[in-house]
């Protein structure tokens, strides 16, 4: 697979709850009638300022080591290497709004439309999130119309900057997959423009390799522990 | 007086035609402009701190409100151009050289003017001279830096450093916030405070502003 996957808006326009915790209201909590209206505001902008696109290119074994060794800043013990290594297939990754929802949102700041512009960069946020839900399953299909997995494989997705995985990884990403393709491109920071944007790596294979506990030495500067509320996911799936 | 009370409970509803609306009134019975600004839009947003402090409001209502504050500073403004009047002291603003993430900062400046300080706002992407050549020219009490990335927070320390070396650290107090950015690694560089986030970065510059 190495392809530009087409993304169609409504497909990423996120759920409410998803963009509440982004705008850090608790999900036990309600969104009041002002903050409601504020989201349906800024999901309207939103479908017609994004224009996701995605990009997967397949990646063997030997070549994701060498990217994700990146330049060697990694964290010393990482989980990444060794689930890949126990992968059926790889395969590198990147998805994007575009540049208009980012540039909507900063004008709604100069503009002082405050709570609009904040909410609509959470929508964009949890949207983009949903861009890479999408690629990730058009892997697995791509993978179950090849043959090369069963049922029981599943897909997740790790990126640089998260997991002990140095962000400067992307340096050695972006030269593989070339993710220009779909107008996104890295700066020097390692920041990728437009800033709704995630790349990564799609490792697909059986649901055990993907666990791994949250003890690592760099865990206790991350704020989420999402890996573990995605590992739930992953084994709460039928 | 129960029309200031009025403009602090409007603010709080985040009813930006009330509020202007108000202030207009209140100007019209010749009451201070100072007086508006302080114990009317400040006032109202002090409380909105708090209220958000206490988990008891949210983000979106707390943008409501500033956007209401808004409104009502752009009736004060040509007021106190006009008086004279000072706001607190002014903090320099800006995301680190290499950066372009701004929403957080942008929040900060938004919290910041409404507790009443005057903010110099750089932007982002902003290389570590020009925040100390515009804090000294400005005379900025405060520098805020913001960073959103693990590879751009070094630039933190050189804006830090820089200000070491032209004997300034004691004069203007540094302040950090961001993703990857922790009390810690403020501590670390050598930076003044760490706010987690707008709200409690406020009371730091506070703080910081009321030591020196």
């Amino acid at each position: 697979m190495n392809e530009i996957i087409e993304i169609s808006t409504s497909d990423v326009v996120p759920v409410e709850k998803s963009v509440m915790l982004l705008q850090g209201i608790p999900l036990s909590e309600r969104m009041s009638k002002n903050a409601e209206q504020i989201f349906l505001h800024a999901r309207d902008v939103f479908k017609k300022c994004a224009h996701p696109a995605g990009i997967v290119k397949d990646i063997p074994q030997k070549a994701f080591q060498d990217v994700y060794k990146g330049q060697s800043f990694n964290a010393e013990n990482t989980p990444v290497p060794e689930i890949a290594l126990h992968a059926d297939d790889l395969a590198l990754f990147a998805v994007t709004l575009g540049r208009v929802v980012h540039d909507k949102i900063n004008e709604l700041f100069e503009s002082k439309e405050l709570a609009l512009a904040s909410m609509l960069d959470s929508v964009a946020s949890a949207g983009v999130e949903k861009a890479a839900d999408i690629v990730e399953t058009k892997f697995l299909e791509s993978l179950m119309t090849k043959g090369t997995v069963d049922k029981e494989t599943v897909v997740m997705r790790y990126s640089p900057g998260y997991c002990g995985w140095h962000v400067s990884g992307q340096r050695k990403l972006f030269e593989y997959l070339k993710p220009s393709r779909i107008g996104i491109v890295l700066r020097d920071s390692f920041l990728m423009e437009p800033l709704k944007s995630v790349s990564g790596v799609l490792i697909a294979g059986k649901k055990e390799i993907h666990i791994f506990e949250d003890n690592y030495p760099f865990c206790s500067e991350c704020e989420t522990h999402s890996c573990q509320e995605r590992i739930r996911a992953l084994l709460d799936r039928a | 007086m129960d029309l200031l009370q009025d403009i602090s409970v409007a603010l709080q509803d985040g009813n930006c035609e009330k509020v202007e609306a108000l202030v207009r009134q209140l100007l019209s019975a010749k009451v201070l402009p100072k007086d508006v600004l302080d114990k009317g839009l400040i006032a109202g947003m002090n409380v909105i701190g708090e209220k958000y402090k206490n988990h008891e409001i949210f983000l979106p209502e707390v943008l409501l409100a500033a956007k209401a504050m808004y409104k009502g500073m752009d009736v004060l403004r040509p007021l106190f151009l006009k008086d004279e009047i000072p706001t607190l002291c002014k903090v320099v603003i800006g995301t680190v050289q290499g950066d372009i993430h701004d929403i957080g900062k942008n929040l900060v400046a938004i919290m910041l003017r409404g507790a009443g300080f005057d903010v110099v706002d750089l932007g982002k992407d902003v290389p570590a001279e020009k925040f100390v050549e515009v804090a000294v020219q400005e005379k900025a009490s405060v520098i805020g830096m913001s960073a959103l990335l693990t590879t751009t927070m070094p630039a933190m320390k050189e804006v830090v450093e820089r200000l070491k070396k032209r004997r300034l650290d004691g004069k203007i107090k540094t302040i950090i916030g961001g993703a990857p950015v922790s009390a810690d690694y403020a501590r670390h560089i050598g930076a003044d405070a760490y706010g987690y986030d707008s709200v409690n970065a406020v009371e730091w510059v506070k703080k910081l502003t009321t030591q020196s």
